[in-house]
């Protein structure tokens, strides 16, 4: 059974899609926030160290005799050392006027306020910070402002924030790879019940159209209450058509049945010999139509069985002696002897109604076309593979149409004063074929069909 | 014999009852299950003829109670229905066999024949005329106290004109009676039978007679 389904992507993978994705964002937006706030952090360690450099200048510095005096501490640079070196730029201002540094050094504006002021820059071509900060000193009628600025390159801080960087870089790769492990994990976790429902309905026998009744995720609360109202649908449907076909078998067979007795009955009463003709052809033609009834019934049941075969342990040998102890009282009517040779248990995997109904098709025929006081053997054999053989003394199949003998409603030239239907063989062939075996049919050397079934 | 026949078809029971009749038996005809349950529990029979679909339930149900309560009177299915699990359901269910309808009354005869003959110890109808008894169940016939096996047909042949000794059987009656209908034989097919029971009446005081253009007569003495 392979049905044709459209296939619009998977599950799986959309879920697993969606959750690596998430973590990618999730990593690289990581990665920034930690990136952005080690930056401030370290940038406010460095505006700190600067602001505490440029007090001490400014405090260093005093007015005397209208003169200004900075006497600068050592520890205004010292505090400044990095392990990369970085280079410290300063001025100092009285007023507009450069007291000492460096005189291009750009100066921000600083504020009547008084404050610290720390801003970035750029000075001989590197990018700086710089700390800036002024005071008013007071001397004997003179006021005068001291402006201070301390710069410092920024190798340290960006050497710092690279090694950040370079340490959250690989968290965020760590959490991506352990996320996307986690997803596959998840994934499957979500797929399993639905892997669940799947296995436990493709496994079902075809007969098989009970409710699904193992427990469901919510999600697939509704597909699977929907497939249980298909399957009720259907198996209703199919108990429907079987009742149908039982009924209609009824409504047919009866009246055939009240028809045909009272010919029988009439006949034994009737001396006129045209009437008499008149019921015999009478009888036949209802037993045509009751044996064509019965026998596309059968058909359609073994074709549908046959689809789906229902195999089972079983005994040949045990099937075939049932059927010849039932079939034997026909055969006594003709005084036909029913023979039956087997050695030993035949068993077998298969469908026991279909090869029941196949093999009584076969004696059946053996019994129809056998002349009186004939024997009909059956052999049951398990070597070379599990065979029944039945071999009668009729006048065999016509050699030019044994081929296709067991085609639908084929029937031999020589079977036109019996009744039939043209389908027994097809049955037969059928049920042997949906067994993995085959249907051969030969004449007798000594006159009489064989017909040799294997499974 | 005595038939129970559970059949709802009034026209097919009448049918059957009209056919088991001409052959001897004595047939009461019950169209519901519960009319079929009062008969079998009130009447002693040999047999009992048993339709599937009634108005008042299933057959079936009636074949399990009987069988439930341990009563062994075999029981032949009248079915309508073809399909093979519907028949062994039945055999299941304790039905000794079935046929399925329309059937051949010769072949429903046979079959009881076939069921009562598994049924040993039971009662059984020998008839005796004159130094020789017959049992057609077992299809025994003695002639001055030694045996002899008749086949099928010859024991459907001596079976009819025993019943009615001294009656003239027509050949073709003997034919329909013999014979299925899709074989074609002729009349004189008969005859070969009849020169068999001759045969196997041999040293009796039963004697057939031929009656020229008018067919054959059972004599006694």
């Amino acid at each position: 059974m392979d049905e044709q389904v459209k296939v619009s992507g998977s599950l799986r993978h959309r879920l697993a899609v969606s959750l690596i994705g998430g973590a990618a964002v999730l990593s690289v937006v990581l990665y920034g926030v930690v990136r952005a706030y080690a930056a401030q952090i370290a940038q406010q360690g460095q505006d700190s160290i600067l602001a505490a450099s440029v007090t001490s200048i400014l405090d260093a510095a005093v007015l005397r005799e209208g003169r200004v005096e900075v006497d600068f501490p050592y520890a205004s640079f010292s505090m400044l050392t990095t392990p990369a070196d970085d280079r410290v730029f300063y001025a100092i201002y009285r007023d507009e006027t450069l007291l000492s540094g460096y005189k291009d050094l750009p100066l921000p504006s600083v504020g009547e306020g008084g404050g610290q002021q720390s801003h970035s820059d750029v000075y001989v071509g590197v990018p700086v910070r710089m700390s800036t900060a002024s005071r008013t000193l007071l001397g004997t009628n003179v006021k005068t402002r001291i402006t201070v600025s301390v710069a410092q390159t920024q190798d340290a801080l960006s050497d710092t924030l690279n090694g950040i960087s370079r340490n959250v870089a690989s968290v965020g790769v760590g959490f991506f790879v352990l996320v996307v492990l986690l997803s596959f994990w998840a994934t499957s976790i979500t797929i399993a019940p639905l892997k669940r429902l799947t296995s436990s309905v493709t496994r079902r026998g075809p007969q098989d159209l009970s409710p699904v009744a193992k427990p469901v995720p919510t999600e697939m609360a509704p597909l699977v209450a929907s497939l249980n109202r298909l399957m009720a649908r259907l198996n209703q449907s199919l108990t429907q058509s079987e009742d149908f076909i039982a009924e209609a078998a009824h409504r047919v067979r009866t009246p055939l049945a009240t028809v045909r007795s009272h010919a029988e009955t009439t006949l034994q009463r009737v001396e006129q010999d045209e009437n008499r003709q008149a019921l015999r052809a009478m009888i036949r033609a209802i037993d045509e139509s009751s044996r064509a009834a019965g026998q596309l019934l059968d058909h359609a049941m073994i074709s549908f069985r046959a689809d789906q075969l229902e195999r089972q342990e079983l005994d040949l040998v045990e099937l075939v002696q049932e059927l010849v102890l039932r079939l034997t009282p026909v055969a006594e009517l003709k005084d036909i002897d029913l023979s039956l040779q087997i050695d030993g248990p035949v068993p077998l995997l298969g469908d026991p109604i279909l090869l029941q109904n196949a093999i009584r098709n076969l004696i059946d025929n053996a019994l129809k076309y056998s002349p009186s006081e004939s024997v009909i053997a059956v052999c049951v054999r398990r070597d070379p593979g599990a065979t029944v053989e039945v071999r009668d003394q009729g006048p065999g199949f016509p050699e030019d149409e044994i081929d296709d003998l067991a085609l639908r409603f084929s029937r031999g030239h020589n079977a036109e004063g019996t009744i039939g239907s043209g389908l027994g063989l097809t049955i037969a062939q059928d049920v042997a074929v949906a067994h993995g075996g085959s249907l051969t049919l030969s004449n007798l050397q000594e006159g009489g069909a064989c017909v040799i079934f294997s499974v | 014999m005595k038939f129970l026949l559970v059949e709802d078809n009034l026209e097919l029971a009448n049918a059957v009852c009209a056919r088991m009749a001409m052959d001897g038996h004595i047939v009461d005809h019950a169209g519901k299950i519960g009319d079929a349950i009062a008969f079998s529990e009130t009447g002693d029979y040999d047999l009992i003829l048993l339709d599937i679909m009634l108005p008042d339930g299933d057959g079936r149900s009636f074949l399990k109670q009987h069988r439930e309560q341990k009563q062994d009177t075999p029981v032949i299915v009248l079915t309508a229905r073809s399909q093979v699990s519907d028949r062994i359901s039945m055999l299941d269910l304790g039905a000794d066999d079935y046929v399925t309808k329309p059937f051949d009354h010769e072949e429903l005869q046979a079959r009881c024949r076939a069921v009562l003959r598994r049924q040993a110890g039971k009662a059984q109808t020998v008839l005796q005329l004159g130094d020789v008894s017959f049992d057609p169940v077992a299809g025994l016939l003695t002639v001055a106290g030694s045996a002899r096996n008749l086949r099928n047909r010859e024991l459907r042949l001596l079976e009819l004109l025993i019943n009615a000794p001294g009656q003239i059987f027509p050949k073709h009656k003997l034919v329909d009676r013999l014979f299925s209908y899709d074989e074609d034989v002729s009349e004189n097919a008969v005859e070969v039978y009849i020169a068999r029971l001759r045969k196997h009446l041999e040293g009796s005081e039963l004697k057939i007679s031929t009656h020229r253009g008018l067919g054959y007569r059972l004599d006694h003495g």
